[in-house]
């Protein structure tokens, strides 16, 4: 069917005088001028990025381009520019004691500010983004500390962590009441009764906790204390406040019996600059606990 | 002569046999010998296929050689409409868990990261491959005027591609994954996959090596790319040793940045040769024929294909900015998109004035609003993306959600109601119908998906410049202004509005359904007289029917 001209009646344009299936045909029309020009536009704008920046590979490397610039040597430098800028701050903190920085006001504003992005994105994963805790995780709001409030504990915290493995990590385990066969499932439900009864909490089996009361005293008070009032030598938390770490229900205080539970926490020093490390404890002990 | 004649078929029948009986023995030794439950199943899978192709070549010894082979293009057509409804609810399902990550059920085959592949695989090879398939077989013939060759080829095509489809989500939903994107069949599956295009490959040659026309008509140009750039690129990005041949294990040939490298040469061009190459072939073919206008300019097609098939192809660096990725194949990748765009508006210019003559047809046909809107988000998104290339912008946009909301508005703005334009032509045509069950549900089906696109995409540019924008604030002491975290509570909204949208395009995939099966089902259309007489099967409308030659 090719060959002979044929004219689209709407348009009154020629077409290729090709159909296919009956009536697809094709207009003759020009290439649209706007289009091509601004093809040419972004061909010509692509040619002088090659000028100016690297863009082709040859033999030997590529094509440096006449800028010179290079996106590793950019971000080095940006880098630098920004470790630059906080320079001062930082080696005045990593040269002041911590109780020091926090009677320079500069300083220690400083400090709460990395300290506060810093606890962002490396604790508040487990504390959250409060620091107001979750089971398993203590809240950092409170003035309850398991091993210990003052700026140098939390930062030794910090440092080197809980049950981690790193030899300056606190370390001392609960023994796994349970599991180790030390008490039976009977006595184990006694004193959990007896537990949650010191700090008055509700739903109590009076009788129970009065018959696990002596197996604290012989069992448990060596660490938590005669008082239960714990002791931060030990990480061995105060059992007569009204906060629980691992819930205060029944069943909750017979599994930490148990198993011990055993929390842990990474040392971030291995992966934290102890200069971030001294910021960290210096926000986390501003929350409104520190001792 | 005629002794030849009459064995061919017989040979034919006895090939399509003998092959699916080796299958059929090889996925019964997987079912048994395989080392990992999913081979297990996949063995038992191909097997059951197998025989089931056996039984039927075996009851079905006669050929109809008479007009287009069109039984394969229905099956395709009813397969993409089933996946697509099934992708697209997947898709909004990962939504509403990104907005309420408790949906994960903590359970592993309904995470997340489990899902989500499932989710593009079903939309992009699923659905919009069936959609491809259907077309291109379609096309091909009609403006070939030839028969499609083969007794079973095509018939093999269609299903082997459905069985792709089946072992695919399998492997996902019980953790089997390369763990590349849009990549993410292990090698056995790849393989299986291979074996079918290239069936697809020399079914769609052969078509075109039959022709009775002179020339070959634009939309199988389109098609033709399609078929070849996905064999080449789908080959190369999934070169892997497998730990063995009796498990889904196995290991990339390349390592490091080569292999971030070759995986987003693959990832772009599937982009650019599966999701626009093949989808331009629809448009060069339905717009054209729903409006019944002539294609706007012949040169222009000739001169977009081209510069879009060179240009396309290096585009994929700009994937990798600001990476370990040397920084000139960083600069070409930018570049070459850049120059992209032209090409890409190319194929709009062309699909839109060719309703010149015909702009009416928007106001009372919604298939053609389907048409033309999809075209219209075509050239959104096709300026979008180099926008997205260059790198002062990618370091903005690279990681947040604008680059998801980009993706939305090519798949479901451009691939989504292209076709589903496509669909609501063929099916009166493939089943002989006057026209549709309701262009009253064309229409509906029209406003959800308009309206949940917009909310889709506007929501995510909102979260992915509000991410992008959080995650680079610094305060003036230098220190990060936002916690990760806190870049995640910023999206919930956004997060919500997109799974919202998401969910009318959703109901639109449903009612689109509902509509299709009404029409094969050959329900008495209920508003015929709002229909184009071109929305009736070609042998319905009287006049000449174009037939294959013999």
């Amino acid at each position: 069917m090719a060959g002979h001209k044929h004219i689209d009646e709407v348009t009154g344009v020629e077409t290729t005088g090709h159909v296919w299936d009956n009536d697809l045909r094709e207009l003759n029309k020009p290439l649209p001028r706007w289009w091509l020009y601004v093809f040419y536009a972004c061909c010509v704008w692509a040619f002088g990025y090659w000028m100016v920046y690297p863009a082709w590979p040859t033999l030997s490397g590529y094509t440096q381009g006449y800028l010179g610039y290079s996106q590793r040597a950019q971000v080095m430098s940006d880098v630098k520019e920004a470790k630059a800028a906080q320079d001062t701050y930082r080696q005045a903190i990593a040269n002041a004691a911590i109780t020091d920085v926090k009677g320079k006001e500069d300083l220690f504003q400083f400090a709460l500010a990395g300290g506060a992005a810093a606890f962002g994105d490396n604790c508040s994963g487990c504390h959250g983004r409060g620091a107001q805790g979750a089971v398993g995780y203590p809240n950092l709001n409170d003035d309850d500390w398991i091993w210990g409030g003052s700026l140098e504990q939390i930062e030794k915290s910090i440092a080197y962590g809980i049950r981690n493995g790193h030899e300056q990590a606190h370390a001392t385990p609960m023994p796994r009441f349970g599991l180790d066969g030390i008490l039976e499932p009977a006595v184990i439900s006694d004193v959990a009764n007896y537990v949650r009864s010191i700090s008055g909490t509700e739903q109590v089996d009076t009788a129970a906790a009065e018959r696990g009361k002596a197996t604290f005293a012989e069992q448990c008070a060596a660490c938590h204390g005669e008082d239960a009032k714990g002791n931060e030598e030990m990480g061995a938390p105060n059992l007569s406040d009204a906060i629980w770490l691992y819930g205060s229900s029944q069943e909750a205080v017979t599994q930490s019996i148990v198993t011990g539970r055993g929390g842990a926490m990474p040392a971030w020093s291995t992966r934290l600059d102890p200069v971030t490390v001294k910021m960290l404890a210096l926000y986390v002990h501003s929350l409104g606990g520190g001792k | 002569m005629s002794a030849i004649a009459a064995e061919k078929p017989a040979l034919n029948n006895a090939l399509a046999m003998g092959s699916a009986a080796v299958f059929a023995g090889l996925g019964a030794f997987l079912a048994l010998k395989g080392v990992d439950p999913v081979m297990n199943l996949h063995g038992a899978v191909l097997a059951a296929a197998s025989l089931l192709a056996l039984a039927y070549i075996f009851t079905h010894p006669a050929d109809d050689k008479s007009g287009y082979l069109d039984g394969p293009i229905r099956v395709a057509t009813l397969a993409a409409v089933f996946w697509g409804v099934i992708g697209f609810a997947a898709g909004d399902f990962i939504a509403w868990q990104l907005a309420f990550p408790a949906l994960n059920f903590d359970l592993p085959w309904t995470t997340f990261g489990r899902l989500r592949p499932l989710h593009t695989s079903a939309v992009i090879f699923a659905f919009g491959g069936n959609v491809l398939l259907a077309t291109s077989f379609y096309v091909v013939q009609r403006t070939s005027r030839a028969r499609m060759p083969g007794r079973w080829a095509p018939w093999f095509v269609v299903w082997g591609y459905q069985l792709f489809i089946v072992l695919a989500a399998t492997s996902y939903i019980l953790g089997a994954t390369q763990g590349k994107e849009y990549a993410e069949p292990e090698w056995h599956v790849d393989l299986w996959l291979t074996i079918v295009w290239v069936a697809y490959l020399l079914v769609f040659l052969g078509t075109l090596w039959k022709r009775e026309e002179p020339h070959i008509y634009v939309a199988n140009w389109f098609y033709l790319a399609f078929i070849v750039t996905v064999a080449m690129l789908h080959i190369v990005n999934n070169l892997t040793v497998p730990v063995s041949f009796l498990g889904t294990q196995s290991y990339p040939v390349m390592a490091g940045v080569q292999a971030a490298m070759t995986q987003w040469w693959y990832g772009h061009n599937a982009v650019g040769f599966f999701l626009t190459a093949g989808f331009l072939g629809i448009m060069y073919y339905f717009v054209p024929k729903r409006v019944e206008r002539p294609v706007y300019s012949y040169r222009l097609s000739i001169v977009h294909f081209w510069s879009l098939i060179f240009l396309y192809i290096w585009a994929g660096p700009h994937h990798l900015h600001y990476t370990a990725l040397p920084e000139w194949a960083q600069t070409l990748g930018m570049t070459f998109s850049i120059m992209l765009w032209m090409p890409s508006w190319g194929g709009m210019i062309n699909g839109l004035m060719t309703l010149s003559g015909a702009w009416d047809r928007l106001r009372t046909d919604p298939v053609v609003r389907l048409l033309v809107v999809s075209i219209a988000f075509y050239g959104m998104s096709t300026f979008e993306g180099p926008l997205m290339s260059i790198k002062a912008v990618n370091s903005l946009s690279h990681y947040t959600d604008w680059t998801i909301g980009h993706v939305h508005s090519g798949a479901l703005g451009w691939v989504g109601m292209v076709s589903f334009g496509a669909i609501y032509c063929l099916v009166p045509w493939l089943w002989k119908r006057e026209g549709l069950y309701s262009i009253k549900l064309v229409e509906w089906h029209f406003w959800l998906s308009t309206i949940g696109i917009v909310l889709y995409i506007t929501s995510m540019w909102v979260a992915g410049i509000t991410q992008g924008l959080m995650w680079r604030a610094y305060d003036n002491l230098g220190f990060l202004k936002y916690s990760f975290i806190e870049t995640v509570e910023a999206l919930h909204w956004p997060y919500i509005i997109r799974a919202v949208g998401g969910l009318l395009f959703v109901i639109g995939g449903f009612v689109m359904a509902y509509n299709v099966w009404r029409t094969v089902r050959g329900d008495v259309p209920v508003d015929l007289k709002d229909q184009p007489r071109v929305a009736a099967a070609p042998e319905l409308r009287g006049g000449v029917v174009a037939v294959p030659a013999e």
